[in-house]
C-alpha cells in the first residue's frame, strides 16, 4: 500500500458508482419516453425495494427459508401500509422479531 | 392513485420516515467503522469509502476484499457490479428531475444510496412531482448518520452490543419493505412488487446475492406490465 493508502481505489469505485447513479438523470429525452416505459420505470422501487428486503430476511446460508426475521418484516410492512407510517412498522417488526425469538429460544 | 398531499404535509412524513432509517443506519455505519479498523484500515481510509463511495453493502465488501488480498480492479470491478442497482433508481427518479439544474441532479446522484431512494420514492409518490429540498434531504439524512457512525464505530465500535440482541438487525429490511408496501398503488405495482421479491430470493440463492436486487428490480415490473396491460385489454 503507497502513501495514499486505498484512496486511489476508493475513487475508482466511487467513479463507478456515480455514474450508475447519474448517467440515467443526465441522459437526453428521457421526457419522450413512451407510457409503458414510464410505467415501468415506476414499478422499479417497489420492485427492487422488495428484494432487498426479501433477500435480508428470507435467506439463511444461501437458503431459502422463513423465520422470525421474515415474519417480522412482513407484519411491520403491512401495519405500517394500514396506519401510513414507515416509523410503525420498523417499531412492529422489532418488537414482533424480539418476541418470536423470545418464544422459540423458551 | 391517491391525491397528492399538501408539501408541508409531505415533508413532516418525510422527516419521520428517515427518523427510523436513522437507527439502522446508526447500527450498520458503526458496525462498518468497526469492521474497517479490524482490517488495519486507518481513520482517513475507512472515512473516505463511507464519505466519497458512500455505497454501504459495497464498502464492507471492499474491506473483505482487501482482507482477503484481493488486486484493486478486481474489487473496484465488483464494486460497480454491486451498485448497478443504483442505475435503476436513477431511472425511476429521472422523469422527475428533468427541470432541475445539472448541477442539483448531480447532487441527487451523488446521495443516492438505497435509503435515499426508498426516502424520494416515497416522498415523490406522496406529491406526484420532486421536491428538490426533500430529495437533497433525503440524501444528507443518510449521509450525516452514516459518516459520523462510521467514525464512531471505527473509534468505540468494540463497546457496541450485537444489533440482533436488542431487535436492530431487521430495521434495515423492514424500512426496505414498509417503503415498497407503501409504494403500492395498484394491482400491477403488487404484482410488480411479488415478482421482483420473488426474483431476488432465487437469484441470491442461485446465482450471487450481489445479483438479487438487479435482477428483481429489472425483471419484477415486467410482471407489473403484462398485469396493467392485462386489465386494458
Amino acid at each position: 500500500m503507497n502513501d495514499l493508502g486505498i484512496l486511489p481505489l476508493v475513487l475508482a469505485a466511487a467513479a463507478g458508482t456515480f455514474a450508475a447513479r447519474a448517467i440515467p438523470l443526465f441522459a437526453p429525452g428521457v421526457d419522450r419516453l413512451p407510457p409503458i416505459a414510464l410505467a415501468y420505470l415506476r414499478m422499479i422501487g417497489p420492485a427492487a425495494l422488495g428484494g432487498i428486503a426479501v433477500k435480508e430476511v428470507f435467506l439463511r446460508n444461501g437458503v431459502p427459508s422463513v423465520g422470525p426475521e421474515a415474519v417480522a418484516v412482513i407484519a411491520g410492512a403491512l401495519v405500517g401500509r394500514l396506519r401510513g407510517s414507515l416509523l410503525l412498522a420498523m417499531v412492529v417488526s422489532v418488537v414482533v422479531v424480539l418476541a418470536l425469538r423470545a418464544t422459540i429460544s423458551a | 392513485m391517491t391525491a397528492p398531499l399538501e408539501l408541508g404535509v409531505a415533508r413532516r412524513r418525510l422527516v419521520v420516515d428517515s427518523l427510523g432509517i436513522w437507527a439502522s443506519i446508526i447500527v450498520v455505519g458503526t458496525i462498518f467503522g468497526f469492521t474497517a479498523r479490524q482490517a488495519s484500515l486507518s481513520l482517513l481510509e475507512t472515512s473516505a469509502l463511507s464519505s466519497i463511495l458512500f455505497a454501504g453493502a459495497s464498502q464492507f465488501a471492499v474491506v473483505g476484499l482487501l482482507v482477503s488480498g484481493a488486486a484493486w480492479p478486481s474489487i473496484a470491478l465488483l464494486v460497480w457490479l454491486l451498485n448497478a442497482r443504483h442505475f435503476l433508481y436513477a431511472a425511476s427518479i429521472a422523469p422527475h428531475t428533468l427541470r432541475l439544474s445539472r448541477r442539483l441532479r448531480a447532487v441527487i446522484a451523488l446521495l443516492l444510496t438505497d435509503e435515499a431512494f426508498a426516502l424520494t420514492s416515497a416522498h415523490l409518490e406522496r406529491l406526484g412531482q420532486i421536491d428538490v429540498r426533500g430529495a437533497i434531504y433525503a440524501g444528507l439524512s443518510v449521509f450525516v448518520p452514516w459518516n459520523v457512525a462510521t467514525i464512531a464505530g471505527w473509534s468505540a465500535g468494540s463497546a457496541l452490543p450485537d444489533p440482533a440482541t436488542i431487535g436492530l438487525d431487521v430495521v434495515f429490511p423492514a424500512t426496505m419493505a414498509g417503503i415498497a408496501v407503501a409504494l403500492v398503488r395498484d394491482r400491477a405495482t403488487l404484482v410488480a412488487l411479488l415478482a421482483g421479491s420473488a426474483i431476488a430470493v432465487i437469484v441470491a440463492a442461485t446465482v450471487s446475492p450481489g445479483a438479487a436486487v438487479l435482477a428483481g428490480g429489472l425483471l419484477g415490473p415486467f410482471a407489473g406490465l403484462a398485469v396493467r396491460s392485462r386489465g386494458a385489454a
